[in-house]
């Protein structure tokens, strides 16, 4: 990747992440921590990676993209916005009465949103209907996933799993979003889930492990995938809450919205590091 | 009625499947390792390509549909009632019926009709379940024949649509010509001093029960309501307000279904006498199904005497 396209993802992930905690502070909640850990692949996707339109939403060729871990959403409608889909200024009215953005994806009001997610383990089971139709139908569109660590303990991702890598769905993506923490505290003692990329594996998938923050190992894992027809995991390391420092690791971010304070903190931070990348 | 021709519901499911596989060709039908039973193993014989086996994984089986049915295409879902709507309730309500998606559910084995199988196969809470979620279609059809026309309507209809078919072999009542309308009743017996709300394979046997009113000196309506919701209040309302009374049959709890979205509907518009006949707030057992249809209250001297009694409460 030459260094001015890495400059560019950088740029879009730091107003994805400006977006997460617009959205959730005006909103006075919704899920920060989750939202922030998926960032950088959500900037790759719609910036590099992705055959969309957004002034077409629902091309029939277009590529697809299920946020199966959907309490991520405002990461997932700041960058809509960002990539066009709509204007940024509705993430402040996000979670409020009468407008479009639900707290959790909607695809019946939201441009560029593909599925509607929110119950976790469903998200991937559409994907894999997506990715199937486009196999049986001979579309060449691919299908994306984006699932949590925590969201893999239910039942429902494993039976996906399974049909996907049957089903030969070499047509579709999956990432899992390994930021170590769910609601109850680290997926360790919780109820692990680990390890990830053996049970893909052992599913029949291909299987990539990265660093989910880097867009360099995200194009070189995207770079492995259609090749056969099994479908991939990328299994990405992240840190929950990544680029605003006092939401780091912090559980206590998972479902909790910054007050007036915290969100001055956290976009003052953000916008030192976008006024250095953009230096 | 001795050599009337018997077809179970699912075989007519099947026979409406393999004529939409030669009317489309956007069909995928999708089965969860119940394909011998639910009859669809009928259409991936003629079609072999466009059916899916999803295992026995009915959760995953309704995100794949909603997922199918998001791309476009039209997509169908079969396996028993009990885990189509009771095991999957969760991802219909959310992967089917919060993103409205054109998915149409093929639910067989409904009722306690299921037989030797016993209570945990006899789905009775299935229209309940569909019932409270919204924008969702659900049809129950009375024989073979309507069984496969409303699988072909299905196909056209707008949002996702929950079809409940039975295993038993039932009477065929309608003949080749009959024409299957969306929402719409039909009273197939007039009458005038009660009607009878039926549906599924109770259709039948209010059509026998009216018989036997009518050898009594009572005339009853019957009116075949195929389609539960939405319901077909014009019907409804007219037969309440002709008959003065409502008896309403369904293989199935007489909470939450047909006979209590009448009750509803007559207690908020114009309040009548109505009694239902169904399973009553219990669990089935093992036992052959016409057996089992008279002892759980679903015989044709149980919709006889619900009838005699909604006559008798009338003002």
């Amino acid at each position: 990747m030459d260094a001015k396209l890495r400059k560019q993802l950088e740029i879009a992930a730091c107003k994805i992440r400006m977006g997460v905690i617009e959205g959730t502070y005006n909103a006075k909640s919704g899920h920060p921590g989750g939202s922030l850990s998926i960032a950088d692949v959500l900037a790759y996707l719609y910036f590099v990676q992705m055959r969309i339109d957004p002034s077409e939403p629902k091309a029939a060729d277009r590529d697809r993209l299920v946020l199966s871990k959907g309490h991520a959403a405002p990461a997932l409608y700041s960058a809509l916005a960002l990539r066009g889909f709509f204007p940024t200024d509705e993430i402040k009215r996000l979670r409020k009465t009468g407008e479009m953005l639900q707290g959790h994806p909607s695809m019946k009001c939201v441009p560029g949103v593909d599925m509607s997610t929110g119950s976790l383990g469903q998200g991937i089971s559409a994907a894999c209907g997506m990715a199937l139709s486009a196999k049986h139908f001979g579309d060449d569109y691919k299908v994306y996933a984006i699932l949590g660590d925590g969201e893999i303990e239910e039942g429902q991702v494993w039976e996906a799993a399974m049909f996907a890598a049957h089903k030969k769905l070499g047509n579709l993506v999956a990432f899992v979003d390994c930021n170590d923490l769910q609601i109850d505290g680290t997926v360790d003692e919780v109820n692990s889930p680990k390890p990830v990329d053996a049970k893909f594996a052992a599913f029949g998938w291909n299987v990539q492990i990265i660093n989910g923050h880097d867009f360099d190992a995200i194009e070189a894992a995207l770079a492995t995938a259609f090749k056969n027809d099994k479908p991939t995991a990328i299994i990405m390391n992240t840190v929950k809450g990544k680029g605003v420092s006092f939401m780091e690791n912090q559980v206590g971010w998972h479902g909790s919205a910054p007050n007036a304070e915290q969100y001055a903190a956290a976009m003052e931070e953000l916008n030192t590091a976008l006024a250095a990348m953009e230096g | 009625m001795a050599d009337v021709k018997k077809i179970a519901t699912r075989d007519g499911y099947a026979e409406g499947l393999i004529e939409l596989g030669a009317q489309r060709d956007d069909i995928i039908v999708l089965d969860a390792d119940l394909a011998a039973a639910t009859k669809t193993g009928a259409f991936k014989k003629v079609y072999p390509d466009s059916f899916y086996d999803c295992g026995i994984a009915e959760q995953n089986m309704i995100g794949i549909a909603a997922g199918i049915a998001a791309t476009g295409k039209t997509v169908f879902a079969s396996s028993f009632a009990m885990f189509a709507a009771g095991r999957a309730f969760e991802q219909v309500r959310n992967s089917l019926g919060y993103t409205h998606l054109p998915v149409n559910i093929g639910a067989t084995h409904a009722g306690i009709s299921v037989g030797e199988d016993g209570a945990s196969h006899q789905c009775c809470e299935d229209i309940a379940l569909m019932r409270t979620i919204p924008g969702m279609t659900i049809i129950n059809p009375a024989d073979a024949v309507e069984a496969k026309a409303a699988t072909i309507a299905a196909a056209e209809i707008d949002g996702p649509v929950y079809l409940r078919f039975g295993r038993l072999a039932v009477p065929v009542i309608f003949d080749d010509g009959y024409k299957f309308e969306v929402g719409k009743g039909r009273v197939l017996v007039e009458g005038s001093d009660v009607t009878v709300i039926a549906t599924g394979l109770m259709v039948e046997r209010a059509l026998a029960a009216a018989e036997q009113l009518k050898a009594e000196g009572i005339n009853a309506r019957v009116i075949n309501m195929a389609t539960i919701k939405p319901l077909d209040n014009d019907i409804v309302l007219a037969a309440a307000r002709e008959t003065g009374a409502i008896v309403t049959a369904e293989e199935h709890s007489v909470v939450g279904g047909l006979g209590a979205a009448v009750a509803e509907l007559l207690s908020e518009q114009l309040p009548t006498p109505v009694l239902r006949v169904g399973v009553n707030d219990t669990f089935g057992e093992s036992g052959p199904a016409v057996e089992l249809l008279e002892k759980y209250g679903l015989g044709v001297k149980d919709i006889v005497e619900k009838a005699k009694q909604a006559v008798s409460l009338k003002k």
